[in-house]
């Protein structure tokens, strides 16, 4: 059958071609299959850009039936868990300050007394706002909280403190990013994906190439050992991975204005770290991986959960359990952060040790599975 | 008197999958002795030197290279081996000097910068040194490999079909170097497709299906198959051909040219089929020494045969 030059035959032929060699081509047929499910699920159940359930640490010098409302209505509104109680003030900053809460309540020594007083106490809620959208959603219920606490309390002789005014307030107190300007939080969050995605797939095209081109088996069949090729490889990515993170930097600080508060040296650090993490990921792909398109794709699969997952584009807090859990193996989790912790709340190395130590233990680890996975003979 | 043997392996076996692609192969190659190595594509040619240099391990069998045993020791023995791939496996994106340098510096050689200075001079390309090896033609970027493989005066060089796809005039200039380079006691393997290489050799060895068929100087080979051949110089030879198969006595016909080689094992047999022949007008046929072009058509025939009727 010809339809104007047309052969059907000829066509059939090809299309039966492209089916038999993406059967063979397990990793493509994979990715096919896997990509959408994994896509789906992540940004179907995951991501959530209305958080619930924040972490929310409590500071209370009084205790009465009252402050007791007002920690069980934030908790009834489902935005804030309240997870510890914590002694003082410098608790409540060093848990915003290391991530654990989102929140703090602070709720004043005398301030059943003034309400009782009709003097209309206020107590502080702070917020950890380096995201906006984290916090947002949760801090515009809070005037809600008032009202809720003010009718079911507020009865009786007390009735007339209900009526009119709020009876107290709630002052909402916006740390790191308090005009909520999104490019704070994403700039420097953008620096880990940049990296991701260009170290990874750089070093992941590394092996590939020399296994590809044929000049694996000349390598091989040299006395050169498998660290010495890869840690070789390794460190002109590094210096790219630095001069890409100086650029990001610059361009944060200059063209987005993004206010740096803690060390320029941390920020260095934390970068260098995590750029091995990553080259380490790279490498042990490149390893692994037949092919330079099977290196690419492999560097899409890793990319794409740490980009939806890490924190960077959703808030980690809004997540499920269960997509907390995978993002605590993601390098870009800690890394995220890191630098949102060192450039917006001027983190000091204590604050920022849990973060570096997962880091380092996933270098480590991957580097050891890369240098296993490199094939020293042809077998 | 293992010193004097730069390879020394029994019984290897290698198998990718279901097929053998090394049978229970053992061979000899003496110091500074020039071996060639011959066998139809896919044969279990490149497998063979992969495993000899510890490129592969060896399901089964082993052995020692220049005295270090292939599979525990193959460290040792890369240092002291020149391996040329049978696809050219230097950088492409690396000029000539930066591919040499490379090399030196991977086999930590002191003195490096005068090492190459004086690879690239005995190669003839020192004013060419910055060459991208990318656009070397095939000639060029064979001998670069010869050149980078042997950088580090390696006491043994394996060499995968070197000359494939090499014109006549470089392919003996590489002879002269391999002599050379023998007769300074170097030993070499090489696997070879051509009849005028393989006459070169001072040893050869037939390989087929991963079986080694014969190994022997190029006289052993040839009196051990016991063959007689006849040459018949007459026109129209391809369908002088078809008709003599199957005759008594012959057992194969190839044209060389405008010539038609008649061979087999009975020598009496193929004399008296010649004799009838003879008589057509226009023919003359006069009996030759088999060569080993001969010879190998033979064992490259017997081998299939053998491996159908094995299968069937």
């Amino acid at each position: 059958m010809t339809l104007s030059g047309f052969s059907f035959a000829r066509w059939w032929g090809v299309v039966l071609k492209e089916f038999l060699q993406l059967r063979r081509d397990r990793v493509t047929f994979a990715m096919i299959v896997g990509i959408p499910i994994v896509q789906l699920a992540l940004f179907g159940f995951a991501i959530n850009s209305d958080p619930r359930h924040l972490p929310t640490a409590v500071i209370s010098a009084d205790h009465s039936e009252f402050t007791r409302s007002l920690v069980a209505a934030m908790q009834n509104s489902s935005y804030f868990d309240i997870t510890e109680t914590l002694p003082d003030e410098q608790a409540g900053r060093d848990a915003l300050a290391r991530g654990r809460v989102q929140f703090v309540l602070n709720i004043p020594a005398d301030f059943t007394r003034r309400l009782l007083r009709g003097e209309r106490p206020a107590v502080l809620l702070e917020a950890d706002a380096t995201d906006p959208q984290a916090t947002g959603m949760a801090l515009s219920t809070v005037s809600q909280l008032v009202s809720s606490v003010a009718q079911k309390d507020l009865r009786g002789p007390l009735a007339p403190l209900a009526g009119g005014e709020p009876p107290f307030e709630i002052r909402v107190h916006r740390l790191y990013n308090p005009e909520g300007i999104t490019q704070y939080n994403i700039v420097p969050g953008l620096m880990g994906v940049i990296l991701t995605m260009t170290l990874v797939m750089m070093t992941g095209l590394a092996m590939t190439r020399e296994r590809e081109r044929g000049t694996m088996e000349n390598l091989l069949s040299t006395p050169v050992r498998p660290v010495e090729v890869m840690s070789g490889k390794i460190v002109p990515y590094i210096v790219i991975g630095l001069i890409q993170a100086s650029i990001i930097l610059l361009a944060a600080r200059w063209v987005f204005g993004v206010p740096f508060v803690g060390s320029v040296i941390a920020i260095y650090l934390a970068a260098l770290l995590f750029i091995a993490a990553n080259l380490t990921v790279g490498i042990a792909m490149s390893s692994l991986a037949k092919n330079q398109l099977q290196a690419m794709q492999m560097t899409m699969f890793y990319f794409l959960p740490n980009i939806l997952l890490s924190g960077f584009m959703f808030p980690f807090a809004g997540m499920p359990q269960w997509a907390q859990w995978i993002a605590s193996v993601l390098p870009l989790t800690y890394f995220n952060r890191l630098i949102r912790g060192i450039v917006l709340k001027g983190n000091g190395w204590l604050d920022l040790w849990p973060d570096i130590w997962p880091l380092a233990v996933f270098t480590l680890v991957v580097m050891t599975m890369a240098v296993r996975f490199y094939r020293r003979t042809l077998d | 008197m293992s010193d004097a043997l730069a390879i020394d392996v029994h019984g290897l076996n290698k198998r990718f999958g279901d097929k053998q692609v090394v049978d229970d192969l053992s061979l000899q190659v003496r110091r500074g002795e020039i071996f060639g190595f011959l066998g139809p594509n896919g044969s279990g040619k490149t497998t063979s030197i992969r495993l000899m240099c510890g490129l592969l391990t060896p399901d089964s069998g082993g052995g020692t290279c220049l005295g270090y045993d292939i599979v525990r020791e193959s460290a040792q023995i890369k240092r002291r081996v020149g391996y040329m791939t049978q696809r050219f496996s230097y950088w492409e994106d690396l000029t000539i000097r930066e591919n040499l340098d490379f090399v030196a510096r991977l086999y930590e050689m002191p003195d490096r910068r005068r090492v190459v200075d004086a690879a690239l001079e005995r190669l003839g390309l020192a004013t060419r040194a910055k060459q991208l090896t990318g656009s070397l033609s095939g000639g060029w970027k064979q001998r670069l490999a010869l050149t980078a493989c042997m950088l580090h005066q390696p006491q043994l060089l394996l060499l995968d079909e070197p000359t494939a796809g090499v014109d006549p005039n470089a392919r003996r200039d590489f002879w002269e170097e391999l002599h050379r380079l023998a007769a300074d006691g170097i030993s070499v393997l090489v696997s070879t497709h051509y009849m005028d290489e393989a006459e070169r050799c001072h040893k050869l060895a037939y390989i087929a299906y991963g079986k080694l068929l014969v190994q022997g100087t190029g006289e052993q080979v040839i009196a051990e198959q016991r063959l007689t051949t006849y040459a018949v110089h007459s026109e129209g030879l391809s369908e002088l051909s078809t008709a003599l198969r199957g005759q008594p006595g012959v057992e194969q016909t190839v044209v060389f040219g405008s010539v038609l080689h008649v061979t087999g094992t009975d020598a009496a047999l193929l004399a008296a089929t010649l004799e009838r022949l003879a008589s057509r007008p226009g023919l003359r046929v006069e009996r030759i020494d088999t060569g080993l072009e001969d010879v190998f058509i033979h064992l490259m025939k017997r081998s299939t045969d053998n491996y159908a009727g094995g299968r069937s």
